[in-house]
């Protein structure tokens, strides 16, 4: 599938792309070329680095983002925290290679508690609950 | 708009609470009673789960006779979902940097 999912309000955004996961983990991984399609940064792929990204302040927000490192398996998976006006989230890039491409998979979770090492696979999940929410919350228009 | 879901976040980021308030919603109005025989957990904690919910209003009580009764509001998801849309609207956008970069990256 070559378009985003857009069919749930979930965060997960899902895309194949014609090149090598080498490749995109470079563009996920090095500063300079996170700056051209994130925002300026100084990130580094180490465990625990705590990094900024910078854009335009706008009303109501100073344009930065905090953020830390949570894992960083090279070509395959990276994720990190996502601090942005007092709310916490967790973003988890996976690269899967197939098709003569990669499928990139984004997540961006706001339950930091089952990001950690201490993840149990609960039942209910984050996946399983926005499916309900959405529901829920149409209802509630 | 973010600060209250960041408050819906802390009140959903535990799976059993969670679990109690997709009950209620889906189930309708329930009892601590009911909703501890089904969760696994002591009754305080329950209760305890109840009252976070209650707290970023997720839930709200109505007592009759002995009985708490605690039924879903809805409502208050609706910050989470606007934040939701918020970043879907975001990252669609990067994802479209990122492929143009990577359009660049080979020549």
């Amino acid at each position: 599938m070559n378009t985003p999912n857009t069919s749930t309000k979930s965060l997960v955004i899902e895309k194949d792309m014609p090149h090598p996961p080498e490749k995109i983990w470079r563009a996920l991984t090095e500063a300079p070329l996170i700056g051209q399609w994130l925002m300026e940064n100084d990130f580094q792929p180490v465990v625990g680095h705590k990094f900024t990204l910078r854009t335009k302040p706008v009303p109501n927000w100073n344009g930065l983002v905090e953020c830390q490192v949570l894992s960083v398996e090279p070509c395959q998976r990276l994720s990190y925290t996502w601090g942005a006006l007092s709310l916490d989230s967790v973003v988890t890039w996976t690269l899967t290679p197939g098709n003569g491409g990669t499928h990139v998979r984004m997540e961006q979770s706001g339950f930091q508690s089952e990001e950690g090492p201490n993840y149990k696979g609960a039942s209910y999940g984050w996946q399983r609950f926005i499916g309900g929410l959405e529901r829920v919350a149409g209802e509630a228009r | 708009m973010q600060a209250i879901a960041s408050d819906l976040f802390r009140a959903l980021s535990d799976p059993t609470r969670r679990a109690i308030f997709e009950w209620i919603a889906r189930d309708g109005e329930q009892t601590v009673h009911s909703l501890t025989a089904r969760a696994g957990v002591s009754q305080p904690a329950v209760s305890k789960h109840l009252s976070i919910l209650k707290l970023a209003r997720l839930v709200r009580d109505r007592k009759e006779g002995r009985e708490t009764h605690y039924s879903a509001q809805p409502k208050a998801l609706v910050p989470l979902v606007d934040w939701m849309s918020h970043y879907g609207v975001f990252w669609r956008d990067r994802f479209e940097n990122l492929e143009d970069l990577l359009k660049k990256m080979d020549k």
